[in-house]
């Protein structure tokens, strides 16, 4: 279900456009992760991720991402960075933590890297 | 007459918001970054412009995948800033002009934009880290009333480069009609090159941004050669926000002059941008 506007484009490394077959898959997990703008949500997340993945649809593989923490997993699976930060965010990871964690380096080589970039 | 005296293009990092709550202005990180919004405040001191339209986008604060406008502007005498789910201690309301918001929505659905309005709106750190930006004080704020205009820069497709251009230049025209004696400014924020999501996450692109700003007074239909697709790969998926700033530069018109400009790479993941331009011609 490709888009007319993004037929025959060449893939962007290591990058996933958030079209409307993503916004299908994703849109029971990017509900869940909505509803952590509020603090009781996330605390009765905390209380129990199962049941509160069970109250919003999750399919398996996006339970077992969730389970993981495993945000290039998550974003395969229709999340939309802006609502998973909702969800790492209860766990204290920020956009640098899961920066690095995609990125596949540590947090000290991430930065370094954002650093070394306003230099050149 | 109303007058659009000026605008800022700036970037709306949510880390920045929290280096206000913290004081970090002067520390070595934050310092080459703050320092360029000083002749923005001196600015903003001097001219006190009595309204603001601040063009942003939401992050999942007021506006879920349900349903997901375009171009959505708030018609509200009150924003409110609120949790979004990672710590972001919320900012005081802001003062809207519902009756200006009325003209400018009216004023744009007859000059062939389609807007949502908003009658009742959050507003997410898209919104409130360029307020805390541009006017480091409460009573700063407090005395500026607000107009958000916000963009789709989340959901593909976005509007594209090009419309945004012509969305500000109809956003000029309905300031212009507006028959009462203020001063607005508009802000154009978000950008510029960022990358949060995939592998290819922290990807920033300084030539681009560099050009993107040299361009940007003179030659602003330099953008529109691009595709969003096409912006994504070279600013990133989220850079793409940088076509909001096109917003505020069509709706200045062609008779402005660049008083000041800074680029810094990193905050946080972002390259960030701001750059203030006066209108001329009121």
């Amino acid at each position: 279900m490709t888009m007319r506007s993004l037929k025959g484009k060449r893939p962007i490394p290591g990058t996933i456009i958030f079209d409307g077959s993503q916004a299908i898959r994703g849109y029971q997990l990017n509900k869940m992760c909505y509803s952590f703008n509020k603090a009781e949500n996330r605390d009765a997340f905390l209380k129990d991720e199962d049941g509160y993945c069970d109250k919003y649809g999750l399919n398996d593989d996006q339970r077992a991402a969730v389970k993981e923490r495993d945000v290039l997993k998550l974003l395969g699976l229709g999340g939309n960075i802006y609502y998973l930060a909702k969800l790492t965010g209860i766990f204290g990871l920020n956009m640098q933590d899961i920066g690095a964690q995609q990125a596949g380096v540590s947090l000290e080589e991430f930065k370094a890297k954002l650093l070394a970039a306003g230099e050149t | 007459m109303a007058r659009l005296i000026g605008g800022v293009g700036s970037s709306h990092v949510p880390a920045i918001g929290n280096a206000i709550e913290r004081n970090l202005q002067s520390d070595p990180y934050w310092q080459p970054f703050f320092k360029g919004y000083e002749p923005v405040w001196n600015w903003m001191e001097e001219k006190k412009p009595d309204v603001a339209i601040l063009v942003y986008n939401d992050h999942g604060l007021n506006f879920f995948l349900d349903a997901m406008p375009t171009f959505a502007i708030g018609a509200a005498a009150e924003y409110q800033n609120a949790d979004e789910g990672w710590g972001l201690k919320p900012l005081d309301p802001f003062q809207g002009d519902p009756e200006f918001s009325w003209h400018l929505i009216d004023s744009l659905v007859h000059d062939e934009f389609d807007i949502t309005m908003c009658q009742e709106m959050k507003v997410d750190h898209g919104f409130t880290v360029p307020m805390s930006l541009m006017w480091p004080r409460q009573q700063g704020r407090d005395r500026v009333k607000v107009i958000p205009l916000c963009v789709n820069v989340v959901q593909y497709p976005f509007p594209t480069a090009r419309r945004c251009l012509k969305l500000g230049e109809a956003v000029g025209r309905a300031v212009a009609s507006y028959e009462a004696d203020l001063d607005v400014v508009i802000l154009g924020t978000g950008g510029l090159s960022h990358q949060l999501d995939g592998q290819r996450a922290g990807h920033t692109n300084r030539e681009f941004d560099t050009e993107f700003l040299d361009r940007l007074k003179d030659d602003p239909e330099w953008l529109l050669k691009y595709s969003n697709y096409e912006l994504a790969e070279k600013v990133g998926p989220q850079g793409v926000e940088m076509i909001m700033w096109l917003i505020m530069r069509g709706a200045l018109g062609n008779d402005i002059r660049e008083l000041s400009r800074n680029y810094h790479i990193p905050i946080s993941n972002t390259a960030a941008g701001v750059i203030l331009f006066e209108n001329e011609a009121v």
